[in-house]
Order: C-alpha cells, then sequence, then structure tokens
C-alpha cells in the first residue's frame, strides 16, 4: 500500500502538487489519470525518489520513504520517454541493470521472448524505433520481479500487439499480487485494467476509489463518459 | 564504491563508441604527429602542443560533457530508480566520463612522440609535465561540466554557460588581469596578482607547464611573476594543489546540486 500525505511540490511558481492525499490499495490496479500536467508524473517520481517533495510524505506499506535508497529494489518503473546510452545495446542494458543491482532474487525476461524483438537487442539503441524502445522499457520494469509497478503511459507508441502482450502481463502479474499504479490518458485501457482510480486535478485529488464507485456515482457506464461527467460536474470527491 | 565503478565501466563504454571522441582521439593524433614531424626540435613541437593543449583539452572536456550529461537525462533517470545512492551515481558520471577523455589524450599524445623518439632533445620530464597537465584540465573541466548540468535545468542554457566559461577563463580573465596591472602598476600588487593566477585552471596549468620550460616570453604576466615568486619547484607543488582544489571544488559542489536535484 502506498500513502501519500499531504505532499506538496512547485517548480518555481508553478504549484504541481497542492496538499496531495492519496492512498493506493495493494494487490490492485489504480489508474493514475487527469488532464495534461495535472502532477501525475510527478507523484509517480516522487514516490521514486527521483524528485523531492517539498512537503509531506510518502510511504510504502508503512515505511516512510526519503532515508534510505533500498526500497526501490521492489518498485519497476516504466517512463514514459526513453533514449537511453545511444551506443549500447538493449541487451547490454538489461545485462548492466542485472549486474548493478546484482540481484539475489529471479529476474523475469518473460517479456523479451513474448515481444517480438527480432534482431533488435543487438543493435545500439539509438537505431530502435520509438515503439521498440517502449518495449524495451517494459522489459526493464518487470525485469527484477518487483512487487510494485509504476507505469508511465504504458502502451503509448505501442503497436496492437505489443499492447495486448503488455495488458496481458499486468493483468498476469496484478492476480500474482502485484500492485500496479498506472497512467494513461487512454480511458478503455483502464477500463479494461483498473480496479480502482486516482483522479487528479490541478495537483489535487478529485476522485479516488474503485472504479465500479466512479461510475455508480456519476452513474456512467464507461471511465471516459465517469471522468468527463466529473469534470462537467465540478465534482469533488 | 563497487556500484560506482560500474555505472562508471558502463558509461566508458557508451563514450567510447561515441564518434566525437574517436574524432578528438584522432585530432590530437594527427596534430602531434605532424608538430614532431615538421615543428622542427622536439622542444618546439611541444610548446605549440602546450598552446593547443591549454586550449583545446578544456573546451572539449567542458562541451563534450555537457552534450553527454544533457543527452543521457534519461539514462541517469534509470539509473536513479534503481536502487542505488545518487552519489554512486554521480561519481560514477564523472569517472565514466573523465576517464576516457583522459586516456583518449594520452594515448593520442604517446603514440607519436614515442614513434618520433629518435628525433629531437625533448626531455622526459617536459613531457610528462604536459601529459600531466592535460590530465589536470581534463579533469577539472569535466568536474565544471557536471556542476553546470547538475544546477541547470534547460540544456541550451547550460551549454551556454559551458561555452562562456571556457570563453572567459582561456580568453578574457588574462586580458582583464593584464587590464588590472596596467591601472594599478604602481602598486606592489604581485601577491594579489598571484592570488588572482589560481583563481583560473587554465592559468595554472599553463604556468606548471611553462615553469618546465624556461622561456619567460612565452609566461604572460601571471606566469612572470610566479616564476619570481617561487623556484620551480614550489611552483609546481602550488599550481599543482591548486589544480587538485579545482578537481574536487566543482566536483563536490556539482554532487550537492545533484543529491538535491529533481529528475
Amino acid at each position: 500500500m502506498i500513502e501519500a500525505r499531504n505532499v506538496n511540490k512547485s517548480f518555481g511558481r508553478l504549484r504541481v502538487l497542492d496538499d496531495l492525499s492519496l492512498t493506493i490499495r495493494s494487490k490492485r490496479i489504480t489508474g493514475l489519470i487527469g488532464p495534461n500536467a495535472a502532477g501525475k508524473t510527478t507523484l509517480a517520481k516522487i514516490i521514486l525518489g527521483l524528485t523531492k517533495a517539498d512537503s509531506g510524505t510518502i510511504s510504502i506499506d508503512g515505511v516512510r520513504i526519503g532515508a534510505d535508497d533500498a526500497y526501490r529494489a521492489r518498485i519497476g518503473y516504466m517512463p514514459q520517454t526513453a533514449r537511453y546510452p545511444e551506443n549500447l545495446s538493449a541487451r547490454e542494458l538489461f545485462d548492466m541493470l542485472i549486474d548493478l543491482r546484482r540481484s539475489a532474487g529471479p529476474t523475469d525476461t518473460e517479456l523479451i521472448g513474448t515481444f517480438d524483438f527480432g534482431g533488435a537487442l543487438d543493435k545500439p539503441l539509438r537505431t530502435l524505433s520509438g515503439g521498440t524502445r517502449q518495449k524495451v522499457n517494459a522489459v526493464i520494469a518487470f525485469l527484477f520481479t518487483p512487487d510494485l509497478l509504476i507505469l508511465d503511459e504504458p502502451t503509448a507508441g505501442l503497436d496492437p500487439l505489443a499492447s495486448g502482450i503488455l495488458k496481458a502481463k499486468v493483468l498476469a502479474d496484478k492476480a500474482a499480487g502485484k500492485t500496479f499504479l498506472m497512467t494513461s490518458h487512454i480511458m478503455s485501457e483502464l477500463d479494461e485494467l483498473a480496479d480502482d482510480i486516482a483522479f487528479i486535478n490541478e495537483g489535487r485529488v478529485a476522485f479516488s476509489g474503485a472504479v465500479t464507485e466512479l461510475k455508480r456515482v456519476t452513474r456512467q457506464s464507461s471511465i471516459e463518459r465517469a471522468i468527463a461527467e466529473m469534470m462537467k460536474q465540478g465534482v469533488a470527491a | 564504491m563497487r556500484v560506482t565503478a560500474k555505472v562508471a565501466g558502463y558509461e566508458i563504454r557508451d563514450v567510447l563508441r561515441s564518434r566525437w571522441l574517436i574524432g578528438y582521439t584522432l585530432f590530437f593524433l594527427l596534430v602531434t604527429d605532424a608538430l614532431f614531424r615538421f615543428g622542427g626540435g622536439g622542444e618546439k613541437a611541444l610548446l605549440s602542443l602546450v598552446n593547443l593543449v591549454l586550449f583545446v583539452i578544456p573546451l572539449v572536456a567542458i562541451v563534450f560533457s555537457t552534450v553527454y550529461l544533457y543527452h543521457a537525462r534519461e539514462f541517469i533517470e534509470l539509473l536513479l530508480t534503481q536502487p542505488i545512492k545518487r552519489r554512486q551515481v554521480f561519481l560514477g558520471l564523472y569517472m565514466g566520463l573523465t576517464l576516457p577523455l583522459c586516456l583518449s589524450f594520452v594515448a593520442a599524445v604517446i603514440i607519436p612522440f614515442v614513434m618520433h623518439r629518435g628525433m629531437g632533445n625533448t626531455q622526459p620530464g617536459t613531457f610528462v609535465a604536459l601529459l600531466l597537465a592535460g590530465v589536470a584540465l581534463t579533469m577539472v573541466f569535466t568536474a565544471l561540466a557536471l556542476l553546470i548540468v547538475a544546477r541547470t535545468e534547460d540544456r541550451m542554457k547550460g551549454l551556454g554557460i559551458a561555452v562562456a566559461l571556457w570563453l572567459f577563463l582561456a580568453v578574457l580573465y588574462d586580458g582583464l588581469v593584464l587590464l588590472l596591472v596596467s591601472i594599478l602598476a604602481d602598486y606592489p600588487i604581485e601577491k594579489p596578482v598571484l592570488a588572482l593566477m589560481l583563481a583560473n585552471p587554465m592559468d595554472l596549468a599553463r604556468v606548471a607547464l611553462l615553469l618546465q620550460f624556461d622561456v619567460a616570453a612565452l609566461l604572460g604576466y601571471t606566469g612572470a611573476v610566479l616564476q619570481k615568486f617561487f623556484g620551480r619547484s614550489i611552483g609546481v607543488t602550488v599550481t599543482s594543489l591548486a589544480l587538485a582544489f579545482w578537481v574536487f571544488g566543482p566536483l563536490l559542489a556539482g554532487m550537492r546540486a545533484f543529491q538535491k536535484k529533481d529528475f
């Protein structure tokens, strides 16, 4: 369980997170949605320790993050964009991460098999297409069998086949007891995957709860319509 | 330490495959070879090389490192999402940049030197001093690049600062010192001028090198003062210490900025 309490973050004069408090439940898929620049990526990065909050706390399973870097061993992260060292190949990149972490635990290389990389794994990363790099990112996120996965627009740039493979993997891993936090602009995708929705607007949580609850409150049949309805009414949970 | 070395190792593998670094190595290789081949005696060739080292190495080190680091931003982010410390990533980045740059410079100068060993009356000590000065300047300006990148979000701005800093230290600084000297010519200003010289790593390297050559004409004002002030050996010690400070100062400031930085 991730617990964010009164998290504030400003970049210069721009207030990105405004006293945000949010609970993300374990062993479920939480869809993090909101307009552009609502603070989704910033929240994800604060959980990862990439960005430091101005104030407030984040705790994972009751342990507050900040002092120690070891907690990140439990988190897999798939960023929105990815340009990695151009002259290394994907295989070298995987080997590097495995080597860096010298992880005692098992590695999950299932996606390397199911994504059709062809010969792309041994080519320099700079020559790969955006979609292929996104696949490389997905492999990295799952590589160390983390129990929390943060996916930032995971299917953006993926072809339908690869996107299907990734979604199947997400559902299978959820069934295996993993927690997911994913941002997406594709609401139909969240309809397929998400158990919970956290709707962030202007740095605050406008709605947080189960998808069924969201649909019930707004009396709509899909997440997209429900969110549209919510934005129209200006409802705050 | 282990993680730092690994980060550095992978970065070196990436940097060594960069066309820019290969071009840099070839440049020094060709120029050094040409200087030894056509530049008359070994001493003269070395002197020409000194001037090149003083201007080109800082420029390449700071620009290449700045561009590389901005370009590697997502890679740095990837590293930071792993359960490793920022300090380890930072030091790994530094070593991964400065080692290949030093290595390619040293290799590109040593190979022609060994090839043309027969000619000239070059003193090995002078040549070693040249190598050390090149290495020290590389280390200083890579550290400055890390500091700039850690503190500047906008990459064009960062690159601008890097080039401006080089221009300032390489060209403007000595001019300003001279101006100051001519204005205050009636006062005993040797010591302040000496302090000013210690504040510019390129001046430091120049003086440390030219103290080896006994060519007072090329020393410039600050150098002449230094030579008058110290003997050769003390001068070398002082300049070396000051250069070491120029490596660690920016490096520590950069590390502090890197640890607070939002990615």
